[in-house]
């Protein structure tokens, strides 16, 4: 039996984690709830915008707020351009997941070719520090991760909520027809919305880069850890994406605690079953 | 004519087919038979995800794990249980059945994402059994070698016994692929591919369809990754859950052609022949990237694949009397129902539907508020009320299609509330959308023929012989062969109509037919009513425009915000002071 202290440390591990969950399930929650479609490829790009950070850090000296800025920009513009592609041809949301999923594997072989399949990490001066509460270590980097998906899931809900441009969103996810016929302009509003999906997971990059151990294939790790957050948080809905990541991230450290740290990937898994099992009214 | 090229393409199949089983008896160099077993392997592999994904639309992405439990289970059983190889195949297949039958019956019961969120547990559930096999003595992340497990020798080798093992699993996978594409079973997953709610309403059985589209296609994924278990001799969690394990059926079968069963054979053949120089080292990467490009590309840009160009250049190249021309099967007249000449029983109230205290709410909205309504054999019964007034949830919920919160509906003396959609069509009650909604990759006569098929327990020819029959009735059959995105809204109602008679309902439910049309299409139309009425069904008319319910109804039911305000005969109803009211405002009710 695990001590109280391993436990109470990893609620702090799990609830930080989570942070980072529900910033990478932000962006997906999103487009698949405003826009109708469900990208795969959120994770591959989150990835890359980690390793971008890694490389201008290590090799250009690029300090990591700069390299988030041209990565976050830089990453607008990708979000635009594949939604873009989404209107020219008319996907689907099934064919969205497939040209997403193929995405995905596009880059992972990109990322595996120019850095090959090594672990790479990110050694920075600030990286290993902590503030120690009580008992309880609380890595500053984790913490300002959460801080910031926090405030961004937060400043997108009230924005979605409580301006002319995030309700026109909801219209349109609505009824886009219907909205249109209202004078919403669906497609700079959706291009709006892909950009800035696709720019949180630049966000996203930068802390996975400055955290994290880096590897190709840690794409797939994610897929089905973050899209259970996504449904658990109800699709669309920006807080529900943040709480439900702290749900999973705090299940999952649990389960590293009490069990074994491979049986990690069955906890997202398993809560997701549960859930559909029990068929809430949102699904 | 149209039998000599079938037997010309069947002896060709045949030849090829012995030739292909007594090749490792020949002189062959090893290298083409485990070249031509690969091609066979990604066949199979590329067929049983179509039989699932590719006809019904429910596209996996988690082929890979089906075919990694036939791989460890075969290995498994093998190494640790000394079973003789054989005897692990089915084992294989059932194991990989039941974990994709579990996943469809998890998924498969939703009303909403159900496609979306299978694609996404597919995903999930290929690395979750790559970490349970690995983090359990299955494996226990050294792999598992395979090299003393016995095997019996075809054709004086392994080899020869691994080539015929993967002839006879593509062989077994195309043969259950056409099977199901000709069967009803094929159309029932086709029209669930295009609407799956209206297929259920039509009396497709959607839920069970797919149940067993999965469990054949996990099964043969998962028999053909115990016989791969045997060909690489050694099987480790990294190689045999790789993504691009995932990506390779769907990418063949999407090149190739899913909504045909040859589609994906064809697609396996080629990319495999082109994958054959594939390079290793940190170039294999990049051909990976180049692979996932070819799927964006043909997906945006082919995404029927290229099977139907194949077949459309054939047809234009071959001469006009090996490929016929589709004629219309000769029609069949549906024998008249015994003792329900309806206009003679509209005066004797049987009641043959009953509604009793229906209620329905959706969220916070109270869609029907108590409803009870008889409709009695043989009446047209016109069903009226504003919008929002609770008409067309009243039709959900009969057919099926809703669950009803409280109350019963009974037909025929028996309870049917309770009934999935597809039970209540099948016992007689069929309905028409108010704005069409046709299975859009079926042709019209397919359409129709669905409906006589799934509603009416038809067999397959006699389904198709009583779809021109309707379709006759209807005017339509100059476009049995089309598709109906080309027809236009007045022929699109029509279809509705064919697909609602097709079925030989006992009540017919009409929703807003009329809307749209003009004044002597609405002549037609209620000429058309009037006469399947004579013919015995019984039918309930849900229209805004008065004149025709006043024309054509026996008796007029008035809902309003969810309730039954009015029920009689049309004369009374039009006087009543409350639906003046609702109608018109208070001011004119007084």
């Amino acid at each position: 039996m695990p001590s109280f202290q391993l436990l109470d440390q990893s609620l702090v591990t799990g609830l930080l984690t989570g942070g980072l969950y529900g910033l990478l399930a932000l962006g997906l929650s999103l487009s698949w709830g405003l826009l109708r479609l469900v990208n795969i490829g959120h994770f591959a790009i989150a990835l890359l915008g980690a390793y971008l950070t890694w490389w201008m850090g290590t090799a250009l000296g690029i300090a990591p707020w700069w390299a988030g800025i041209v990565i976050v920009a830089a990453f607008f513009l990708y979000g635009v351009g594949l939604h873009w592609v989404f209107m020219r041809f008319a996907v689907t949301e099934m064919a969205s997941m497939l040209i997403t999923f193929a995405l995905a594997v596009i880059i992972e072989s990109i990322l595996q070719f120019i850095w090959t399949a090594d672990f790479r990490r990110y050694e920075t001066a600030w990286g290993s520090q902590s503030w120690i509460v009580g008992s309880l270590y609380v890595p500053k980097l984790s913490l300002i991760a959460f801080l910031v998906a926090a405030a961004l899931a937060t400043g997108t809900w009230a924005w979605l909520r409580y301006t002319y441009v995030g309700r026109a969103l909801r219209a349109c996810a609505e009824d886009a027809p219907i909205a249109a016929a209202f004078g919403i302009n669906h497609r700079g509003l959706s291009f709006l919305l892909s950009g800035l999906c696709a720019a949180y997971a630049g966000v996203a990059g930068v802390f996975i880069a400055l955290i994290a151990t880096l590897a190709p294939s840690q794409i797939w790790t994610w897929v089905g850890v973050v899209f259970a957050v996504v449904i658990i948080g109800r699709l669309g809905n920006p807080l529900g994406a943040l709480m439900g990541g702290i749900l999973i991230g705090v299940c999952e450290a649990v389960t590293m605690a009490v069990v074994d740290p491979s049986w990690a990937p069955l906890v997202s898994f398993s809560v997701l079953i549960a859930l559909l099992l029990f068929k809430p009214r949102w699904i | 004519m149209d039998l000599s090229r079938h037997r010309a393409a069947l002896v060709a199949a045949l030849a090829a087919a012995a030739i292909l089983i007594v090749l490792p008896a020949t002189s062959i160099p090893p290298y083409y038979i485990a070249f031509l077993y690969l091609i066979f392997f990604w066949i199979a592999m590329a067929t049983s995800w179509t039989i699932l994904s590719g006809f019904a639309g429910y596209w996996s992405f988690g082929h890979a794990a089906f075919f990694g439990t036939g791989v460890y289970t075969s290995a498994t059983l093998a190494t640790k249980f000394g079973w003789p190889f054989l005897a692990t195949l089915p084992a294989a297949a059932a194991l990989a059945a039941t974990l994709g039958t579990g996943i469809g019956w998890i998924v498969f019961r939703l009303q909403r994402l159900r496609g979306e969120l299978f694609a996404l547990m597919t995903i999930s559930v290929t690395f979750v059994v790559a970490a349970i096999i690995s983090n359990t003595p299955i494996d226990g992340g050294s792999g598992v070698y395979l090299i003393s497990v016995a095997m019996p020798e075809f054709f004086g080798s392994q080899d020869g016994t691994i080539y015929t093992l993967g002839l006879a699993f593509a062989a077994f996978s195309l043969g259950v692929a056409w099977w199901v594409y000709r069967s009803r079973m094929g159309l029932g997953l086709f029209a669930i591919h295009d609407d799956e709610d209206v297929a259920e309403v039509k009396g497709v059985p959607t839920f069970r369809y797919k149940l067993g589209a999965i469990a054949l296609s996990s099964g043969i994924a998962g028999a053909v990754g115990g016989v791969y278990s045997i060909y690489v001799s050694y099987v480790t969690v990294g190689e045999t859950f790789e993504i691009t394990v995932i990506m390779y059926p769907v990418v063949m079968s999407i090149f190739g052609g899913s909504r045909h069963w040859l589609g994906p054979a064809l697609g396996a053949t080629i990319v495999t022949i082109a994958l054959y120089g594939f390079p290793s080292g940190p170039e294999a990467a990049l051909a990976r990237g180049g692979i996932a490009l070819g799927l964006i590309l043909v997906v945006l840009l082919l995404p029927e694949g290229v099977m139907p160009s194949l077949m459309r250049w054939w047809r234009a190249l071959a001469p006009r009397r090996l490929v016929p021309m589709p004629v219309l099967p000769q029609p069949l007249v549906p024998e008249p129902r015994k003792a329900e000449t309806g206009a003679a029983l509209a005066g004797q109230s049987v009641p043959v539907l009953e509604c009793r205290e229906v209620w329905k709410t959706f969220g916070g909205v109270q869609a029907l508020k108590g409803v009870s309504l008889d409709v009695r054999q043989g009446e047209i019964l016109g069903l009226v009320g504003p919008n929002g007034s609770g008409k067309s949830t009243l039709i959900n919920v009969i057919t099926g299609h809703f669950k009803l919160d409280r109350g019963s509906i009974v037909f025929d003396g028996a309870p049917i509330g309770d009934l999935p959609a597809h039970r209540v069509a099948r016992l007689g009650i069929a309905r028409s959308y108010q704005i069409p909604r046709p299975f859009n990759r079926l042709t019209v006569l397919d359409n129709v023929a669905l409906a006589a098929s799934f509603g009416d327990g038809r067999t397959e020819g006699e389904a198709r012989r009583m779809a021109a029959h309707w379709l006759g009735y209807t005017g339509l059959a100059r476009k049995a062969f089309e598709y109906p995105p080309k027809l236009n809204l007045h022929e699109r109602k029509f279809l509705e109509l064919a697909r609602g008679l097709a079925a030989r309902p006992r009540v017919l439910m009409l929703d807003e037919v009329l809307s749209g049309l003009n004044n002597t299409e609405i002549d037609e139309a209620l000429t058309l009513i009037r006469d399947i009425r004579t013919r015995g069904t019984t039918i309930i008319f849900v229209e805004h425009l008065m004149r025709a319910v006043v024309a054509l109804s026996d008796r007029v039911a008035v809902l309003n915000g969810g309730a039954l305000i009015a029920l009689g005969t049309p004369a009374e109803t039009m006087r009543d002071s409350e639906v003046i009211s609702v109608y018109l405002g208070k001011a004119h009710a007084s």
